[in-house]
C-alpha cells in the first residue's frame, strides 16, 4: 500500500461517505418519520433513512477496484456503496431531498439511490432482492462477451437467510459468472440480532456449500478489505467464477435513523466503536507516516463537499407533480384507466 | 409475401420467438426445461436452433429466474422468462412486483426492463388448486406492467411478438389447455397491444372476455343468435393496456355489458370493465365469474369453478330481462 496515494485515496472515500450519512441523519430530524415519532420542524429528508456509519471501510475497499463499466447491485443501506462506485455526491444528496435534480428525478429517495451512468444499478428496498438482479446483470455480461467486465453485489448478514441468496448463489455457480458477492456482516437484522437466527457459520459456509471460495476479512480494516477484494476482483476479472467476500463488521447506528437501537447492549457498541475503520485508518496512515495536516485536509474537504451539495440540494426544484406519471411505462403508461 | 400455415397455440408462440431470436441477438429464454421445449412444447426445437447459450435451462429457481431476468435487461438483453405456470410465478413475485415493475419509475427512468414473463394460467383438468389458477387480475392492478391473455394460434404469434418489441415488462398468460387448440397463423398480421377484437357483431349487449373463456362465450353466443339475440362479442387480448375505446363504444350501442371470466368473480378484471363502462356511458352491468374457491381436484368439484356456456347465456338473458 503506497500511504501518500491509495492509502489517502481510501481514507477519502470513507471520510466522504461518514460525512455524507452524517448530513444527511441531521437532515433527517424533525417532521414525521416514517416510523411515527414525530417532532417540531420539517424534515428535508424524509422516510427510512438506513444509515452505514461504521461500515465505510467495506465499500471503499471494494469499489476501489471497479471500473464503470462493472455493475454494482445494492441494499436498502446503500450510500455508502453509491459513492464509493462514482456517484455525484451533490446529486444525490438532491435526491435524499427529493429534488427533481437526483438520481432519480425524486422518485426513489435514499432507499432507492442509484446511478445506473457508473454502473450502479440501485439501493433496494427489499432483502436479498439485489442478488438475483446481480447474477443476471452478470450473466448478460457474459452472453454480450464482455469480458473483464463484473458485477459486485453487496448484501448484508440477514440477506442469507432468504431463498433469493441461495438461489443466486446457486445460479451463479452453476453458469459460471463474474460476480463477487460481498457480504456487510453487521451483525443485526432490522433491530434483531443476526447470530441467533441464523443456522450454521453464515455467508461464508454457505457459500463453500456451493463450491464458491468464499474468503473472510475484518471489514472495519479498510487495507485488509482492499488487498482481499484486490486478489477476489481479478479472479473473478479473470473467468474464475464467482467469489465471495464475508466482511465482518458493525453497524454503528439503529436500523433506521429514528431507531436509537435501545434493544442493544450499550457494551457491544462501545466495543465496536473502538474498532472504527476511519478512526483505525488515520492511525495507521499517520504509523506510516502521512502527515496529520494531509488528513485533516481530506476531512474539511469532504466537510465542505457536503455543505455545498446540502445547499445545492435546498436550493433545487421539487419535481413537477406531472413527473409522477411519466417512466411508469410506455404502453398503457400513466393514466388513470 | 404472406407465409399461412396451420399452428397449434403452442407452435405459434415458438415461431413467434423464433422470428424475434433471429432478428435481435439480444433476444434470450431463460427458464425450467427449455431446452427441451417447454413442458408444452413452446419452445420445440429453439434450443437445437439457437444455443444453449441463448435458449437457458435453469435450476428450479424462480425468484433467479425471474430476477435474473430483470438484471439480463437492465444489462442490455431483452429476455423471455419462463415460469411453467401462473401459480409458480408466485415463487417469483418480490422479483416481478417490486423490482421488474417499479424499476423504471423508482430510479427515475434511468433503467428500462423489457422483459416478458410467461406464466401460463386458467384451469388445467385435474391440475386442483394449485396448477389452475387465473391471476390476471393481481397483474392488471398492478403498475409498470403490461397484461396480455391470446386465445387463437394467431393472436399468440402476433401478440407475443409485440410483447417482445414493446420494451416494458409483460405478463404473458397463455392457457393452459389452450397449447393443442389450432388455427391459421398469418406471419404478417401484427397484432397490436391493447387493441381488442371483436368475435361477433350484433345490438343486442355486449360481451367481453379473454383467453380460453372465449370459447365458452362463442357457444353461448350460438345458443343466445338462435334465439334471435344478437351478441356483440369482444376478445380482449390485452388487459392491460384493456381497449375502452372499443368496449365503451360497443356498451353505448347496445346498452348492456356482460363480463364473462375463467377466474374469481370477486375483485376480478371483470369489475374493473364493468365499473368503467357503467361511469362512462351509464350501460347495463353485470359480471360472470368463478365462484371464490380454490379449484377442486374431482371432476364435480372442479366443474363448480367452471363459468360454462349455459351460466354466460342465463347471464345474457337476465340482463335483457
Amino acid at each position: 500500500m503506497d500511504p501518500s496515494n491509495s492509502g489517502t485515496a481510501l481514507y477519502r472515500a470513507m471520510v466522504r461517505i461518514r460525512a455524507f450519512e452524517n448530513a444527511a441523519e441531521a437532515a433527517s430530524q424533525g417532521g414525521v418519520s416514517a416510523y411515527g415519532q414525530q417532532a417540531a420542524g420539517a424534515a428535508k429528508v424524509r422516510g427510512p433513512l438506513h444509515l452505514s456509519t461504521g461500515q465505510e471501510a467495506v465499500p471503499a475497499g471494494v469499489c476501489a477496484h471497479l471500473r464503470t463499466s462493472d455493475y454494482l447491485t445494492s441494499t436498502h443501506r446503500g450510500h455508502g456503496h453509491t459513492l464509493a462506485k462514482g456517484a455525484d455526491l451533490a446529486r444525490m444528496m438532491c435526491e435524499l431531498f427529493g429534488k427533481a435534480t437526483g438520481f432519480n428525478g425524486g422518485k426513489g429517495g435514499s432507499m432507492h439511490i442509484a446511478d445506473f451512468s457508473v454502473g450502479m444499478l440501485g439501493a433496494n428496498g427489499v432483502v436479498a432482492a439485489g442478488l438475483p438482479i446481480a447474477v443476471g446483470a452478470a450473466h448478460a455480461q457474459k452472453l454480450l462477451g464482455k469480458n473483464g467486465d463484473i458485477t459486485v453485489c453487496f448484501f448484508g448478514d440477514g440477506a442469507i437467510n432468504r431463498g433469493p441468496f441461495l438461489e443466486a448463489l446457486n445460479w451463479a455457480r452453476v453458469y459460471g459468472l463474474p460476480v463477487l458477492f460481498v457480504c456487510e456482516d453487521n451483525r443485526w437484522s432490522a433491530t434483531t440480532a443476526s447470530g441467533p437466527m441464523t443456522a450454521g457459520e453464515g455467508a461464508s459456509a454457505r457459500a463453500a456449500s456451493m463450491d464458491i471460495a468464499a474468503t473472510q476479512v475484518d471489514g472495519n480494516d479498510v487495507f485488509a478489505v482492499h488487498e482481499t477484494a484486490a486478489r477476489l476482483v481479478a479472479e473473478v476479472r479473470g473467468g474464475a467464477g464467482p467469489r465471495l467476500l464475508h466482511a465482518l463488521t458493525y453497524r454503528v447506528k439503529g436500523h433506521v435513523s429514528v431507531d436509537l437501537a435501545a434493544y442493544r447492549d450499550p457494551a457491544e457498541l462501545a466495543a465496536a466503536l473502538e474498532t472504527d475503520p476511519i478512526a483505525r485508518a488515520r492511525g495507521h496512515l499517520l504509523d506510516m507516516g502521512v502527515a496529520a495536516a494531509t488528513l485533516d485536509a481530506i476531512e474539511n474537504a469532504a466537510r465542505d463537499e457536503v455543505d455545498t451539495a446540502l445547499a445545492v440540494a435546498d436550493a433545487a426544484p421539487w419535481p413537477e407533480p406531472g413527473a409522477a406519471f411519466t417512466d411508469v411505462q410506455t404502453t398503457g403508461a400513466g393514466q388513470w384507466l | 409475401m404472406a407465409v399461412t400455415t396451420t399452428l397449434s397455440y403452442s407452435e405459434a408462440a415458438v415461431l413467434a420467438i423464433q422470428r424475434e431470436m433471429e432478428a435481435d441477438a439480444r433476444v434470450v429464454v431463460l427458464g425450467e426445461d427449455v431446452g427441451r421445449g417447454g413442458i408444452f412444447g413452446q419452445y420445440k426445437g429453439l434450443q437445437q436452433a439457437f444455443g444453449a447459450e441463448r435458449v437457458i435451462d435453469t435450476p428450479i429457481s424462480e425468484a433467479a429466474i425471474m430476477g435474473a431476468g430483470v438484471g439480463m435487461a437492465l444489462a442490455g438483453l431483452r429476455p423471455v422468462v419462463e415460469m411453467r405456470v401462473v401459480d409458480f410465478a408466485l415463487c417469483g413475485m418480490d422479483e416481478l412486483v417490486n423490482q421488474a415493475a417499479k424499476n423504471r419509475f423508482m430510479f427515475g427512468g434511468q433503467g428500462r426492463v423489457p422483459l416478458v414473463a410467461r406464466m401460463p394460467g386458467g384451469i388445467w383438468d385435474a391440475s386442483a388448486a394449485q396448477h389452475s389458477q387465473s391471476l390476471e387480475a393481481w397483474f392488471a392492478h398492478l403498475p409498470g406492467v403490461v397484461v396480455v391473455s391470446p386465445s387463437t394460434p394467431q393472436d399468440n404469434y402476433g401478440l407475443l411478438r409485440a410483447a417482445l418489441a414493446c420494451g416494458d415488462p409483460v405478463v404473458y398468460i397463455e392457457h393452459k389447455t389452450l397449447w393443442g387448440l389450432r388455427g391459421e397463423v398469418d406471419e404478417d398480421i401484427a397484432v397490436p397491444l391493447g387493441k381488442a377484437r371483436r368475435m361477433r357483431e350484433g345490438n343486442a349487449l355486449t360481451l367481453v372476455s379473454w383467453s380460453r373463456q372465449m370459447q365458452a362465450c362463442a357457444a353461448a353466443c350460438d345458443a343466445l343468435a338462435a334465439e334471435g339475440i344478437a351478441v356483440d362479442l369482444i376478445d380482449l387480448r390485452t388487459l392491460w393496456p384493456w381497449d375502452r375505446e372499443t368496449v365503451l363504444a360497443s356498451c353505448a350501442r347496445t346498452g348492456r355489458l356482460l363480463v364473462a371470466h375463467e377466474a374469481v368473480q370477486a375483485a376480478g378484471f371483470g369489475a374493473e370493465i364493468a365499473a368503467s363502462a357503467a361511469e362512462a356511458t351509464g350501460c347495463r352491468v353485470a359480471r360472470l365469474g368463478a365462484p371464490r374457491i380454490p379449484v377442486g381436484y374431482a371432476p364435480v368439484l372442479e366443474a363448480q369453478s367452471r363459468v360454462g356456456a349455459e351460466a354466460i347465456a342465463a347471464a345474457a338473458r337476465k340482463l335483457l330481462g
